[in-house]
């Protein structure tokens, strides 16, 4: 599903930009942010008062006064001056410091990710003692040694900080020091200076930007705060936070003189955390194309689109016309383009393609489990022993997953939650559908799992998924799929993440459960090595539509589609290494931008002009076969 | 379970001796003669000398390093010439304030937090989600000193709700009640900021934990979205928001220096302002050398309550 | 018969280990062990084995990226853990590497165009007017267009991204290049085309193939000679006609067995099993616990590669190595 959602972009730049404008509240905070930086700038070319100068007749003056627009402190002093002053002082130390505490962390961080090993111990133990003190009490720390003073209170902060730094870019480097892409900057020849700064730098940049931003303002807030408690600036310098500190010796009868520092740093950590968010959202790729929405618990449908239900089949299963798309941005991505498809009791259908081609979200969408946002079902019709599935209640469709309908997943380490016992796991699965108590359901889930011939299973109950090897995780999920004998059982890719003799193992335990249980099973995958080991029937999918359909052995010794015909060729077959591989040219078309007519036609060796014009149809060949093709492989003329 | 703790409590001694180190050098970095500093208006010749002889202080620094440590694990840290009196003495007093002030403050800042921030990503994008990120924004925007004068203002001398500083009324008093009822607004002050800390990143949390296989597995089997949620993504965000609540109590026990100050609580944080002033070097020194020693304790407390939580931690 | 390219002696890495603070022996894990063979100029020598065979470590040692704990690879005669001590790049100019992923190998922040000349540059010192011209010359062999230089590699999908890496390894102008897994991250459509690709290329620039893989019939297509490894070491190796024909070992015959093929019966491994624990690894053939002959001797003794000779250079670590007749290449045994 990922190869459907897939960005290209020629450059993000002027998009980040302008993705940053978009957000209002960053572009409001933007506006505020420089309209102060600008005052702060100009400040000594402004008609402003003496910021030190003291007048006692005019002490305590309110706001909007004679001459004093926001009147004056308890020493007669004008705000308005020292505020534009404060401004300034704050601002260049909370910058200073965050330059100094970016620079020295995301230096120690770099060398400590890439260089790993006993230098990384080294460094990261010292900013572990660092962190060990409490914030603030560090920066207070070392300005009782160096003594109170402003300079002393800018480097406090920026020394306090480098550990957040050292650490988030540490541990990205980290992430960075082990892709590929890194030792083949050593196999290009590169030296280790020239790839940090060459291939790791750039790739960090951006989160030492977004580090910045988020801090910025904290360093603000801290500067501040050692001014506020007397150690920072020094009377009768002004700062935000010594002028607060001042205002509050005479907060309950002038409370204005502490009210508007304390307003003044407000807005400008405000203004800085607000642009520190949208620049964070821009920069941080996981919130791009929305990585960072929340799925909810059922695929969204478009009622107004979906079809009525088909009549009674007597089919496990029934899909008609099945279409789902993907929301991303502006673009629609097709995945699943009107897909039918039907079960028998009993029987296994493999549904065959590559990535990309709609088979993964045709399975899913069948319980609701495609990820809304951004995906939705966007017309058709589902049926389930004749139940309309779409016009199901959300509780209805509860009850039926799991119970009915069980899924088998393709990578078992994530698909099993890490944090319960798989035992925990199993029982929850089996209450979830039947009025059994914790001890019972324990009871069944070990049967279950002896079931899937998992060896000790008493004692494998209590194993966490982490303890246990992939091809054991995987029986696992399968004993969880067949908790509550479902009928139907829908199995993504189950054994692509397994190796060959444990993927042997695996199919061999489906097979001999289908048997024993007579449930169907849909079964996806790209494999028609697997296909024609578990398989009665074969759907094939391309550019999200169903290509060819038939059984098995038809589909694999006598394809009709191009396509099918293509796949099966390119794949090299164990015991004839002679034979040169019949490479299929050129990529599938976009999701979001498919063909006229037939979308395989582009990369037909047999196309026609016809093939471009319109819609093919899914012609019937007889015998339960069917291709989408005008002009099928030799033998199948419609 | 009991090996990985003992493990982490055998860990934790080389923290604690590296940071009585720091603690150490911060009074060798003084500049000038160190006697005299940490005397400073009690600096006579005798008292220099007699501190000279106390400390070590002709000797080589490790030597030093190592008299002070001596001193220190028979707990003693030295006299406060300011105060006249033990510093351990003040210290551990004024220690068990500040821990009722910030042992508070997190238990606020640790369930405010966690249920805005699911509240928050549960309900993504909608109006809870909005004012939750409002208020969150605004909470890590606002000075805590400033946010406390604010609320002394409102709520102490304008609407007389609360006492406006102290830990107990002058008069009489002095039982929890009367703790509690001098607790509130800066109790509440000091968690603001931490309280938005984490309800931020519970809703990152959540959000990326909704997203895990793990997830759709639990809607696979049929699991009730209500269980997917609160048992399922939380106890797997959880994992992830545990160690940010022990970095909270750092930022909690720092700040209780401004809240203190502020609401005049008569905390270790205060009492570091006033001996930072009057430059008690050794008060200072055994301020600082308490709160971070039971910081480090507070972190650890996160890290095995963490490996409780999950058990790939445990080895 | 012709000098090896590359001789691997002995060969064995092992991660971990070393002594606690406290004297205590840390466990370590034999990623490779005792491993010996030659690669010969102009074959295609496939490395083939599942999940933690240590095939990957081994490609790293060849490369120079790892050193081995013990035992040495030569390179026409010279120790290349020593060379890349010294100095990296005299290796890399002579051996390539082509990753498995490639979007993870391309960096993202780089344009093709600087991720090909950092080869040129570094490794040839070409200047400019040269850098330009062999640019084109390497698109071109890869089936490229020029005008994709100035692109960033997630606008690729897979096999371009492939492409552009193996345009990469090329630039170097090697004699050798290991290629990790190539096609397993790619489309089955795709990988038909880079494997027809590799071999237009070997041909082209007479080059010297290592291709490691865990999918059986990709390793027999491209193959001259097959190592099959196990837990560490080499079980089995020799011609790959010969080894694919002629199993002398028990893994390649559940390997071959167990490979899914269309039109194949499912057959199903008769004993089940995993690896090995790898911290505690058994005296005797790591294989016995899952092998249909193991026998007590199996068991107490661990077999050297010279136990099972087939013919000349095919020869198996096996004390009972399966027999021609002992079960058929499509035998009907599947168990239920």
């Amino acid at each position: 599903m990922s190869g459907v959602i897939s960005t290209r972009r020629a450059s993000d730049r002027p998009d980040a930009v302008r993705l940053m404008l978009n957000n209002r509240l960053a572009t409001g905070g933007l506006v505020v942010l420089v309209a102060m930086v600008t005052l702060a700038l100009l400040t000594p070319l402004l008609p402003l008062h003496d910021p030190n100068a003291t007048s006692p007749a005019d002490r305590l003056m309110r706001p909007l006064s004679e001459g004093h627009l926001l009147g004056t402190d308890a020493l007669g002093r004008d705000i308005f001056s020292r505020l534009v002053w404060g401004l300034r002082v704050t601002l260049a130390v909370g910058l200073s410091a965050t330059l100094i505490a970016a620079f020295v962390g995301s230096a120690v961080g770099l060398v400590a990710g890439y260089a790993g090993g006993r230098t990384d111990n080294v460094l990261m133990r010292g900013i572990d003692m660092l962190m060990a003190f409490p914030y603030i009490l560090l920066a207070l720390a070392i300005v009782a040694v160096l003594g109170p003073g402003l300079i002393n209170a800018l480097y406090a902060i920026a020394v306090v900080n480098i550990p957040f730094f050292a650490r988030n870019i540490r541990g990205v480097t980290l992430g960075l020091a082990r892709r590929d892409f890194v030792d083949a900057a050593r196999l290009s020849g590169k030296s280790h200076a020239r790839i940090l700064s060459t291939e790791i730098l750039p790739n960090v940049a951006p989160v030492i930007v977004v580090t910045m931003s988020t801090t910025v303002g904290w360093m603000i807030l801290e500067t501040a705060g050692l001014s506020f408690l007397g150690l920072g600036a020094q009377p009768p310098q002004a700062d935000l936070g010594s002028m607060l500190g001042d205002g509050r010796r005479v907060l309950f009868n002038a409370p204005h003189v502490a009210l508007i520092p304390g307003i003044a740093i407000f807005l400008l950590v405000m203004s800085i955390n607000l642009f520190g968010d949208g620049v964070r959202d821009v920069l941080d790729p996981r919130l791009k194309s929305g990585a960072l929405t929340r799925p909810i618990g059922r695929t969204a449908i478009d009622r107004s689109a979906t079809d009525a239900p088909i009549a009674k089949s007597g089919n496990v299963l029934d899909v008609s016309g099945l279409k789902a798309q993907f929301d991303v941005g502006s673009r629609t991505l097709h995945a699943v383009d009107g897909v039918d498809l039907s079960l028998a009791p009993g029987e296994t259908l493999g549904i065959v393609g590559e990535s990309g081609s709609g088979k993964s979200v045709t399975a899913m969408a069948i319980m609701g489990l495609v990820p809304t946002p951004p995906g939705r079902i966007a017309g058709g019709a589902i049926q389930l022993n004749g139940e309309d599935l779409l016009a199901a209640t959300d509780e209805r469709i509860r009850q039926l997953r799991g119970g009915a309908v069980s899924h088998v997943f393709q990578d078992p380490l994530s698909t099993l939650h890490p944090l319960f016992t798989v035992g925990d796991q199993i029982v929850e699965a089996i209450r979830a559908h039947q009025p059994l108590n914790h001890r019972k359901a324990r009871e069944r889930a070990r049967e279950l799992l002896a079931l899937v011939r998992i060896p000790n299973a008493q004692s494998r109950l209590d194993a966490y998924p982490h303890e246990l090897s992939g091809g054991m995780r995987q029986r696992v999920v399968i004993a969880m799929a067949l908790a509550n004998d479902a009928g139907l059982l829908i199995a993504d890719e189950p054994t692509t993440a397994l190796d060959v003799t444990v993927q042997a193992q695996i199919l061999t335990l489906i097979n001999r459960l289908r048997r024993d249980k007579g449930a169907s099973i849909l079964f996806i995958t790209h494999d028609f090595g697997v296909v024609s080991a578990i398989c009665d029937r074969v759907a094939v999918m391309y550019a999200g539509r169903i290509v060819e359909t038939g059984t098995t052995a038809q589909i694999l010794n006598d394809p009709a589609h191009p396509y099918t015909r293509k796949l099966i060729d390119c794949v090299p077959v164990l015991g004839k290494p002679d034979r040169r591989l019949d490479a299929i040219e050129g990529l599938p078309p976009p999701a979001d931008d498919l063909p006229d007519g037939c979308a395989f036609a582009p990369r037909c060796p047999y196309a026609r002009p016809d093939c471009r014009k319109d819609d093919v149809p899914l012609f019937d060949l007889g015998d339960e076969r069917g291709a989408r093709c005008l002009f099928p492989l030799a033998g199948h003329a419609s | 379970m009991a090996t990985y703790v003992a493990k982490r409590l055998l860990a934790v001694i080389p923290v604690l001796l590296g940071l009585s180190i720091i603690v150490f050098l911060m009074m060798t970095l003084i500049p000038g003669d160190p006697a005299t500093a940490i005397l400073g208006n009690y600096a006579t010749p005798e008292n220099v000398a007699r501190l000279n002889a106390q400390l070590g202080l002709d000797k080589p620094l490790p030597q030093q390093y190592l008299i002070w440590l001596g001193n220190l694990l028979q707990g003693d840290l030295g006299r406060s010439f300011a105060l006249n009196r033990p510093v351990l003495d003040e210290v551990m007093e004024r220690f068990s304030a500040t821990l009722v002030l910030a042992g508070a403050a997190l238990l606020l800042c640790a369930v405010l937090g966690l249920i805005a921030g699911i509240v928050s990503a549960v309900n993504q994008f909608g109006w809870a989600d909005r004012i939750i990120t409002l208020f969150v924004l605004i909470g890590i925007s606002t000075p805590s000193f400033f946010l406390g004068l604010m609320l002394i203002l409102g709520f102490a001398v304008n609407l007389r709700w609360f006492p406006p500083s102290g830990m107990y009324a002058i008069y009489g008093g002095g039982d929890l009640p009367d703790l509690l009822y001098h607790l509130v607004l800066p109790a509440f002050t000091l968690a603001a900021v931490a309280t938005g800390v984490i309800a931020r990143l519970t809703r990152t949390a959540m959000l990326e934990v909704l997203r895990q296989d793990f997830i759709r597995t639990a809607r696979a089997k049929g699991v009730s979205e209500r269980r997917v949620i609160c048992v399922h993504a939380f106890k797997a965000a959880l994992v992830s928001v545990i160690p940010v609540i022990g970095i909270q109590a750092g930022f909690v026990l720092g700040g209780a220096v401004y809240i203190e100050t502020v609401f005049q609580w008569p905390g270790i944080g205060a009492m570091l302002v006033n001996a930072i002033s009057t430059r008690d070097i050794l008060l200072v020194q055994g301020g600082v050398l308490v709160v971070a020693a039971s910081y480090v304790l507070f972190n650890l407390a996160a890290d095995v309550a963490q490996s409780l939580l999950d058990p790939r931690l445990r080895r | 018969m012709t000098a090896p390219l590359i001789r691997i002696d002995a060969v064995e890495r092992i991660f971990g280990g070393g002594r606690t603070l406290f004297g205590r022996m840390k466990p370590g894990v034999h990623a490779v062990q005792n491993v010996s063979l030659d690669i010969y100029p102009g074959e295609t020598l496939g490395i083939v084995g599942e999940s933690g065979c240590g095939k990957s470590t081994l490609a790293r040692i060849l490369i120079g990226l790892d050193a081995p704990t013990g035992g040495t690879v030569r390179f026409k005669g010279e120790d290349i853990a020593a060379i890349t001590r010294k100095d990296f790049n005299r290796v890399a100019r002579r051996i390539q590497y082509v990753f498995q992923d490639p979007v993870s190998s391309l960096n993202p922040r780089k344009t093709v165009r600087a991720i090909l000349e950092a080869p040129l540059k570094r490794l040839r010192g070409l200047g400019r007017r040269e850098r330009e011209a062999r640019l084109n010359e390497l698109l071109d062999a890869v089936n490229l267009r020029t005008e994709f230089l100035e692109r960033y590699p997630h606008e690729f999908s897979g096999g371009q991204a492939q492409r552009i890496a193996i345009a990469r390894a090329l630039a170097a102008g090697p004699d050798l290049i290991v290629l990790d897994e190539p096609v397993s991250a790619l489309d089955v459509s795709v990988q038909a085309q880079v494997l027809n690709l590799l071999e237009d290329l070997k041909g082209r620039f007479g080059l010297t193939y290592v291709f490691i893989s865990h999918d059986l019939s990709v390793v027999e297509s491209v193959s001259d000679r097959v190592a099959v490894m196990y837990f560490g070491r080499i079980a089995e190796i020799g011609p790959s006609r010969s080894i694919f024909a002629d199993p002398h070992h028990h893994y390649t015959r559940l390997l071959l067995d167990t490979a899914p093929a269309p039109g194949r019966p499912l057959h199903a491994p008769g004993t089940e099993g995993d690896l090995p624990d790898p911290y505690d690894p058994p005296k005797g053939c790591a294989f016995a616990a899952r092998c249909p002959a193991a026998d007590e001797l199996c068991r107490s003794e661990r077999p050297g590669l010279d136990a099972a000779v087939a013919n000349e250079g095919h020869s198996a670590a096996c004390f009972h190595p399966p027999g021609k007749a002992a079960a058929g290449r499509h035998s009907r045994n599947e168990k239920t």
